[in-house]
């Protein structure tokens, strides 16, 4: 047993694994302790959320260099002692959630109303922020647990703050479904503990070969909702419409642009690295979610009439691309999933933020109430049109790379007459492009075409439209069109993006680095 | 022993599903709480009973008691289980906040987030 302990100090360069998640804990502590300084808090929060995001590049960049890194607390080797473990895929989608979260800060600061700010709106941020970089960084599945529930818990806090009842509401729905999600989560991990014995990523990854089949299946198919649910991919995806569009616009924004996406990145997690046999076996349930969900999103998006709802069904047709390439299986496809993570993260976030200037500008939640907006102001109106652009997945924008690739994952897996299933997941992928296209350009039509309400036939520009304020402009037009630059930028130079899928997929499917550098590799099992 | 545990938790998984299914929303919390026992017990049984030396090294020894009980998976159940209170204090406040704000503690007359009978699909374009 003498083997078990590590008698050397973690070098102090692998701390840089666990730095994002500790920066964000103990941030979020401090400015617990400065709820009585409002102003200081929100430059202190900036500050470490800066460092965070400083912190996430030298990892990303690290890992890129020289693959997967980890670190193994108290001394304890794995797989006894807890790890966290960088890989490409966890380390960027790490980058793009801390560098979402302070743009989404600063657009917080024009938002919010004193009152949430009081109740400590950027504690909750930070802490959420701890959970989202500690599932992503995590070795361990007993641990992606706990940091699943310090999300959950601070994104409650965020969803009901201000209290006004439709925020009751829709915090009802959304915590019940999503504490089941985990419970089941947990049931899961209790089963899978029982048949392998051991919940270390690196170990599972070794010790999985041996397990039965079918009680591995079986587990991996709970696995599969617990994560489907926390995605929201069809048809467990009731509680997302219910709920995004409730708090103010940036608090959804933050929770459109990083919640569902750790869901997607567990179920990676889990079935294509950790449990790859059970995936095989579970391939018809996932390409039947996975084309439900793709179809259902944007249907939903056309026949909605409430904004945010609309684009809280754009988030579910995303979801359902990147189970797709999950169930895909294959590198283009996963590839696809991972980069459509990304794409996700910040178009999403940047059509949550148009969205809240546009209801500041209209007063209106409704669309058939908007209108007039392309005349009145022109600035928020090109934001929309690329951030839509993105999110159909139109080329040369962000999101077409992504689509591509699932595309190219499905005739790849099809091969001109073989897997049935492939052939209509990406015939799916593409009618979701359509769907999705249908559905912001009637957005468009509505918001910024017509010049009045529903049925108003006049030429005249709308009445009822405020400007925006100086310091909304700068702020929020700012926060808004900073996104939109990145997305254009990595949609007009996709090499980058095209390289990390590449890199994702390979770390996924081949984890024989990532086993090595937690440290197991050749261990006797 | 394994069997009954097993069993028990089987019967805490039925009663939770049912009470889960309900619409009032006191119902549901129980459900909840039920649940998470239910799940604590599956960790329990998944960790195998049946041993009683306790799990500690003696002074010098690096390897604990011949036959020793698995700690692990106590580990695991203290933690879900201050996790899952921490939960069910939050859904409790909320759900009596709830139920001040909108007079109802049946989930089907919550309906400001999705009316019922909505607003149709735009026709226009």
């Amino acid at each position: 047993m003498s083997g078990a302990m590590q008698d050397f100090a973690t070098h102090p360069t692998d701390w840089l694994v666990i730095l994002p998640v500790v920066l964000a804990l103990l941030g979020g502590a401090v400015l617990l302790m400065l709820r009585e300084a409002r102003e200081a808090q929100f430059w202190l929060a900036l500050g470490v959320v800066a460092v965070i995001v400083v912190s996430d590049i030298a990892l990303a960049l690290r890992v890129s260099e020289a693959g997967p890194v980890a670190m193994t607390m108290g001394r304890w080797l794995p797989p006894f002692g807890i790890s966290f473990v960088a890989d490409l895929t966890g380390a960027v989608f790490a980058l793009a959630a801390a560098g979402v979260t302070l743009l989404l800060l600063v657009y917080l600061r024009m938002d919010m109303p004193d009152r949430a700010r009081r109740d400590g709106v950027y504690p909750l941020v930070l802490l959420l922020l701890a959970g989202v970089s500690g599932s992503f960084l995590t070795g361990d599945l007993f641990n992606l647990y706990v940091w699943f529930e310090v999300m959950l818990i601070s994104s409650f806090g965020l969803m009901v703050l201000g209290g006004r009842n439709i925020q009751l509401d829709g915090t009802v729905k959304y915590g019940f479904l999503n504490f089941l999600a985990t419970t089941f989560f947990l049931a899961a991990l209790g089963l899978l503990y029982g048949t392998l014995g051991t919940l270390n990523m690196a170990d599972i990854v070794g010790r999985a070969g041996a397990g039965n089949p079918a009680v591995l299946a079986s587990i991996a198919a709970l696995l599969l909702l617990a994560f489907g649910m926390k995605a929201a991919a069809f048809p467990v995806n009731a509680w997302l419409p219910a709920s995004y569009h409730a708090p103010p616009p940036a608090i959804s924004a933050l929770m459109a642009g990083l919640l569902t996406k750790v869901g997607v990145y567990a179920l990676l997690r889990a079935l294509v690295m950790l449990l790859p046999a059970s995936r095989e076996i579970l391939e018809p349930v996932l390409a039947l979610v996975a084309i439900g969900t793709l179809l259902l999103g944007p249907l939903g998006a056309i026949a909605e009439t409430n904004l945010r709802r609309a684009l809280g069904f754009l988030v579910i047709g995303g979801i359902g691309a990147t189970i797709a390439g999950a169930a895909l299986g294959n590198a283009a496809g996963l590839a696809g999933s991972a980069t459509y993570v990304l794409h996700a993260m910040l178009t999403i976030t940047g059509l949550y933020l148009v969205a809240g200037l546009l209801e500041t500008m209209t007063g209106e939640t409704d669309t058939r109430r908007m209108g007039g907006i392309y005349a009145a102001a022109s600035l928020p109106s090109l934001l929309f049109f690329v951030l839509m652009l993105a999110v159909a997945g139109v080329p040369p924008f962000l999101g077409f790379w992504p689509k591509l690739l699932l595309v190219q994952g499905g005739i790849e897996a099809w091969g001109f007459g073989g897997d049935g299933w492939a052939l209509a997941l990406w015939i799916a992928v593409l009618g979701n492009a359509l769907l999705t296209l249908i559905a912001v350009s009637r957005l468009w039509a509505h918001i910024f075409w017509r010049a009045g309400h529903e049925g108003a036939v006049t030429e005249a520009p709308n009445p009822d439209l405020k400007p925006l304020a100086p310091r909304v402009r700068r702020l929020g037009l700012g926060t808004a069109g900073v996104l939109t630059f990145v997305v254009l930028a990595l949609g007009l130079w996709p090499e980058p993006l095209l390289g990390f899928g590449r890199d994702a997929a390979a770390g996924l499917l081949q984890p024989a680095n990532y086993v090595v550098a937690t440290g197991l590799a050749g261990a006797a099992p | 022993m394994d069997h009954v545990i097993a069993a028990l938790s089987g019967v805490f998984f039925t009663a939770a599903i049912y009470l889960l299914l309900s619409r009032a929303l006191i119902r549901m919390l129980l459900g909840m709480v039920l649940l998470g026992n239910a799940v604590n017990l599956l960790i329990l049984v998944a960790g195998r009973l049946g041993r009683i030396v306790p799990p500690i090294a003696l002074d010098g020894a690096k390897a604990p008691l011949e036959g020793a009980a698995n700690p692990l998976p106590q580990a695991l159940i203290l933690t879900a289980i201050v996790i899952g209170f921490a939960m069910f204090a939050f859904l409790l406040v909320l759900a009596y906040r709830a139920y001040q704000s909108l007079e109802a503690d049946d989930t089907d007359r919550m309906r400001i987030t999705e009316p019922r009978g909505g607003p149709k699909p735009p026709m226009s374009y």
